[in-house]
């Protein structure tokens, strides 16, 4: 058996690896440094020791600021990972990603690039609440000059936080909180993951499921409790958002003739329905079924457990919905 | 009282005046004459601050400016030619026309980010004074806004920072007495926003942004502070802006014996009699630079307007490092 490692280890090591390899890579945010404890999780433990702390910057809590100096750094020829403790803070630092890093390369004429990669960590079922908690990544996708991508699991995030550092465009890095202690196969040192492809996990003829980030691990096990039932899901895991994997997702679509997407961000006006239309538009013919779209409910995250175990879809909300597409 | 620049330096000043003034009455001309559709900041009676600056400057060190900083950017070095084709969106343009009169980026002349954001070029200017640091390349960055700008939560977050990490970077605000529409003693509590770098432990200086020799000295020696590591510094220049907010408002809003007042004292004779009364230059010398100046924009106008429009398969491209499919 190969050595298993934590999500959250697989991105101290990738971050550890790019720095050691590249002297131009920096990481830097809100007690990011070890005297900071290397994080309030510990994610980036370790790296300022190693590398010093003028690369492994704790900063003031300050998301523009943040932001602002990733950028800018970039510009003078470095290669920033920017953490933003929480996908909500992003918003307090939305002026900066959205109206300068996603769109100095095309106001500049392709003079300027923004090679910077934001990381941030979000996900409910912590009892954080309405503010601590939200996936925002239709947001970013939908701003052009932006790349979103959402791990699920350890070799993934240390493959494709490997290819974000790499990647000469801006890219959002999604960390799930909950799952940071899940443990998977350790990737080989320096193993990338392409940004824009997606990874099959199991093979059906049935209907295919589309899940990212922590959803993930429900529908593996939907598929896993439908095929005792004699149904054969394609389990496909996004792993990028924007650009995402077209030519799997509708390859798998085109086999099985139905589609589920599955994220925890709310539903409406989601990836979901960016991927359903898309499936829509090239598939229509060869459909047996609606595509569906799971999300999670139109509320803010609630705090109360059994609203919050209720907000998000389950591997028995997945299962339920691939079963009525099947009725 | 700190030592004038040289006759020299104090020509390449007045140059960089003349330039901006005159390309200003260019540009207000070619508008209204329906030559040319653009969005125009005027930055008219506020030629001295940058061209003081500049002349502390060099080529490499960076500047972050605004939608109102064509002066910045002429102070700094940006072809005239490259400036005109952008404003016509033209494919010869600083940025291929795809950015316009609010984004011109010119990485050669150090203008290495235009917003139209009010108050975000300062934490930009942070990142890139962190590269000169992290580098040792004994850079200088600065970062252009108005007084306007001091009022929004980037310039409160970047001059922190700033001062925390002894950043070599120079934060010029531009206090023209408008925020937009808006008096500066209605939108800002401080009576002076230099008093504001005591905040951020960092030292603040209010000059006559008019008076090039005041801003000369006070920009000479915020860049030799950067220059060394002693990290940041705010300066608030105090000017006036001799048109409305953007080309078109009537500025019903301004006092107009304000504003008669400050054209009546416009900087730019007053520099140019200056140089004449001291002898570094004249009549016919400055006249001569003038009219230099005057072909020169002449030549940028026609260069531009003679230009080609980009190709609509720009729309794909520089989006991504990848064009798109």
């Amino acid at each position: 058996m190969m050595a298993q490692i934590t999500i959250l280890e697989g991105i101290n090591r990738a971050l550890a690896d790019a720095m050691a390899a590249d002297e131009t890579v920096l990481c830097f945010g809100e007690d990011v440094a070890d005297p900071e404890d290397g994080g309030v999780l510990g994610v980036t433990k370790g790296l300022s020791s190693r590398f010093g702390e003028h690369r492994v910057r704790s900063t003031p809590i300050a998301e523009q600021a943040i932001i602002g100096a990733a950028i800018g750094v970039s510009l003078g020829g470095f290669k920033p990972v920017a953490e933003i403790m929480l996908m909500n803070f992003t918003t307090v630092a939305m002026d900066m990603i959205v109206n300068h890093a996603a769109k100095l390369r095309f106001m500049s004429g392709g003079q300027t690039n923004v090679p910077i990669v934001i990381r941030t960590m979000t996900g409910s079922g912590f009892a954080n609440g309405g503010q601590h908690s939200d996936y925002l990544e239709a947001w970013f996708a939908h701003t052009a000059g932006l790349k979103v991508v959402a791990p699920s699991n350890p070799a993934d995030a240390y493959g494709l936080l490997l290819s974000a550092i790499d990647d000469p465009d801006p890219v959002l890095f999604i960390e799930n909180l909950p799952t940071y202690f899940t443990k998977g196969e350790a990737p080989a040192a320096g193993h990338r993951v392409p940004i824009g492809k997606a990874s099959v996990l199991a093979e059906g003829a049935d209907l295919t499921i589309i899940a990212y980030a922590r959803m993930v691990q429900e529908a593996k096990a939907a598929t896993e409790a439908l095929a005792g039932q004699g149904i054969g899901v394609e389990l496909i895991d996004l792993r990028s958002i924007a650009p995402w994997d077209r030519e799997t997702v509708l390859a798998s679509v085109a086999r099985t003739g139905r589609a589920i997407i599955v994220h925890e961000a709310v539903t409406p006006f989601g990836v979901g329905a960016e991927i359903s239309a898309v499936i829509n538009e090239s598939l229509f013919g060869a459909l047996k079924a609606p595509v569906k779209r799971l999300g999670a409910a139109f509320c803010p995250v609630p705090f109360s457990r059994p609203l919050e175990s209720a907000f998000a879809p389950t591997a028995a909300t997945i299962e339920a919905a691939a079963k009525a597409l099947l009725a | 009282m700190t030592k004038r620049p040289d006759a020299a330096t104090q020509l390449a000043i007045y140059r960089r005046m003349a330039l901006i003034k005159a390309n200003d009455e260019r540009s207000r001309k070619v508008i209204m004459t329906g030559r040319l559709v653009m969005p125009y900041y005027s930055p008219r009676g506020q030629e001295v601050i940058p061209s003081a600056v500049s002349a502390n400057l060099d080529d490499s060190d960076y500047i972050c400016t605004i939608y109102r900083g064509t002066h910045d950017m002429l102070a700094k070095g940006v072809p005239l030619k490259d400036l005109w084709a952008e404003l016509a969106g033209r494919v010869t343009g600083t940025c291929k026309g795809k950015g316009g009169p609010m984004h011109i980026t010119h990485p050669k002349s150090g203008v290495m980010v235009t917003t139209g954001i009010v108050g975000s070029s300062m934490p930009i200017a942070n990142g890139l004074a962190w590269s000169s640091q992290l580098k040792g390349d004994g850079r200088v960055t600065v970062a252009y806004f108005g007084d306007g700008a001091s009022n929004i939560g980037a310039f409160h977050e970047a001059l922190n920072m700033a001062s925390v990490w002894k950043l070599p970077v120079v934060f010029v605000c531009q206090n023209n007495e408008w925020g937009e529409h808006t008096a500066y003693r209605k939108a800002t509590a401080a009576a002076r926003i230099a008093d504001r770098a005591a905040a951020y432990a960092m030292p603040g200086v209010r000059v006559d942004g008019n008076d090039v020799f005041e801003t000369y000295a006070a920009a000479r020696e915020a860049v030799d502070r950067a220059r060394a590591g002693g990290g940041p510094t705010l300066i608030e220049a105090m000017t006036y802006r001799f048109h409305g907010h953007i080309f078109g408002d009537a500025d019903a809003y301004m006092d107009p014996a304000r504003k008669a007042a400050a054209i009546a004292a416009d900087p730019v004779p007053r520099f140019r009699a200056h140089l004449i009364a001291e002898g570094h230059a004249s009549e016919e010398e400055l006249a001569a630079m003038e009219a230099r100046i005057e072909a020169e924009i002449d030549e940028a106008v026609e260069h531009a307007l003679a230009s080609d429009f980009p190709d609509v398969a720009e729309l794909r491209r520089d989006v991504f490092a990848m064009e798109i499919a």
